[in-house]
């Protein structure tokens, strides 16, 4: 399904272009994954828009990993053109994340951003609307992250050995 | 308010203060088909801005996921577009299954086909007829929803279930389709095409239904693009994305249907590309049942034992199948490191699967992208400017379903 050719020319031009803004670049279950520094991802997105037509942004989504204490911020671009995809993944620190949005380019992030700083608290710096979207406005906490844990910790019936996390 | 009345025809402007309303559309109110709010500013019966506040079912899917193992992760995307829950199902499975590198017998694949088709076809049959009962035509709406209805009895038969179905377990079905199940099936095919053809002659070329919806909600390809719309929506805007096309899961590429597509992305062509793609869902189904017929008629799963609960009259008698159960429940199976994504041509457009696993039993973290939180951030541009009613057709032909907006 996935041509390497096409993949691995990618690769060498984001390589190419931002040496040093590349952390590592792997393809897990051939979906091209490429982590990247915070402070470029807008322009790596921005130029896979307009020279490699990434133009349609499939999803984005946070991650927190509480053992490397950051948030990751996963983007996944669409090639409709020679059907081809492109993860991108960013770290950003655990007590302030910030990074530019993406709403300059695709209008569609507006939400997906909102969700995400709903639920990780990242800032999307130069977002036009950047509020809570599911979770009620006067919530206090951000609720996907790992130190919220699911249900009450004090319970002492239920073994979590035994049941999942 | 200050207000110049003229007496004759004048050049002297009227000095007169716009005054706005502010309509709050929903959050229940029958015309939004589920739990979300629109606050509408109103110019008479213009809309000249829409505020939509969304979340008010909202029940943290993810969070949940990330305390369950896989099987039990099923019954939570039931509830995101509970009119096709078939599908969200198997995309879960396909997810897992391709995250674990599981080999998927042919014919099962093609029962997935099979299903996933029929529900596509029940979740345009809400859709396009509840278009029709928007603009004032509730016959098509009743009459459709028989058929609709035989379909959750298909669904019964094969998984016991009709809503929220819970089908399927990972590396396949649960049972194999039993007699009953296919005599439906086939009595579903006979009738269904039948009336099919009336409630399409009722409204297709109908001079007042086509009046009423062309040119109401357009939307061009590039905002569609732009706000990453999928599904029956993009491609009425004339943008054929396909994901059973562009990505083929479970031998899609095997089988021969055409992807319709529109041209102005008003409500008449989301109307059309639903009633094509349920012409089409309709082949598809007559190409899996051939399909099945060619293959051994017992098998419905893959072996995988360590992933599905066994039968409760195996867990008694039988060690091995105890064994399973034991390490089902308690979680003993080694699962991968890792992250995938899958996604599936849900009723509304893409659905994706993005799954990372840390080895534990549950998910390290679950995201799904859910087609309809996407693309209803796009709705208050397309009614800007339209009327109300316009509005509210606008809203039906999108098919926005609350609970996979809200996840």
């Amino acid at each position: 399904m996935e041509d390497i050719s096409t993949e691995e020319k990618i690769i060498t031009v984001l390589k190419e272009k931002f040496a040093d803004d590349i952390v590592l670049v792997e393809s897990p279950y051939a979906f091209l994954t490429v982590t990247v520094k915070p402070s470029s991802v807008l322009s790596i997105i921005r130029y896979l828009y307009d020279q490699e037509r990434y133009q349609y942004l499939t999803t984005l989504c946070g991650i927190h990993y509480p053992d490397q204490k950051s948030i990751a911020v996963m983007y996944q671009l669409h090639n409709l053109f020679e059907n081809k995809r492109i993860r991108l993944k960013t770290y950003l620190p655990e007590e302030k994340p910030s990074i530019p949005t993406l709403t300059t380019i695709f209008p569609a992030a507006n939400w997906m951003e909102r969700e995400t700083y709903d639920f990780y608290g990242v800032n999307f710096e130069g977002h036009p609307n950047l509020k809570r979207i599911l979770n009620v406005e006067d919530m206090t906490i951000f609720p996907l992250r790992k130190e919220y844990p699911l249900e009450d910790q004090t319970r002492e019936d239920k073994n979590n050995t035994f049941f999942g996390r | 308010m200050e207000q110049t009345t003229p007496t004759a025809l004048s050049d002297t402007p009227v000095k007169q203060e716009k005054q706005y309303t502010y309509l709050n559309l929903g959050p229940t109110h029958p015309a939004t088909h589920g739990i979300f709010q629109n606050v509408l500013k109103m110019d008479g019966e213009i809309i000249v801005e829409a505020t939509p506040t969304i979340g008010y079912i909202h029940r943290a899917f993810e969070k949940l996921a990330e305390r369950r193992p896989f099987y039990q992760i099923t019954p939570l995307t039931d509830r995101m577009n509970y009119c096709s829950s078939p599908i969200n199902n198997m995309g879960w499975h396909m997810t897992v299954e391709k995250f674990l590198s599981i080999e998927i017998p042919k014919r099962v694949q093609y029962l997935r086909v099979l299903i996933m088709e029929l529900s596509r076809i029940s979740d345009h049959i809400i859709c396009n007829t509840i278009i029709g009962q928007d603009v004032g035509a509730t016959t098509g709406f009743l009459y459709l929803f028989q058929y609709r209805e035989r379909i959750y009895e298909i669904f019964e038969e094969i998984c016991g279930a009709r809503l929220t179905t819970n089908i399927g377990r990972i590396g396949g079905l649960e049972r194999n389709f039993s007699d009953k199940a296919w005599d439906k099936l086939y009595k579903w095919l006979e009738d269904f095409p039948v009336a099919f053809k009336e409630f399409s002659n009722l409204l297709e070329r109908n001079r007042i239904f086509m009046d009423r919806t062309i040119n109401c909600g357009p939307l061009s390809p590039e905002m569609a693009l732009a706000y990453s719309f999928s599904g029956p929506n993009l491609r009425a805007a004339g943008v054929d994305y396909d994901v059973r096309v562009m990505n083929p899961y479970s031998s899609y590429e095997e089988f021969d249907f055409v992807v319709p597509v529109g041209t102005q992305g008003d409500t008449y062509d989301r109307f059309m590309v639903r009633q094509q793609e349920m012409h089409e869902s309709l082949r598809i189904i007559h190409q899996a049942i051939e399909k099945i017929k060619k293959e051994p008629a017992d098998i419905f799963r893959a072996d995988v034992p360590e992933y599905v609960l066994p039968p409760k009259e195996d867990v008694y008698n039988n060690m091995e199948a105890l064994i399973y159960h034991f390490k089902n429940i308690m979680g003993e199976t080694d699962i991968p490191k890792g992250e995938v994504y899958h996604s599936v041509e849900g009723g509304n457009g893409e659905l994706g699967f993005y799954l990372i696993s840390d080895g534990g039993r549950t998910p390290y973290r679950l995201h799904f992208r859910r087609p309809c939180f996407i693309f209803y951030q796009a709705y208050p541009e397309m009614i800007k400017g339209t009327m109300l009613s316009d509005a509210i057709i606008t809203m039906s032909s999108m098919n926005v379903i609350a609970g996979e907006l809200d996840a």
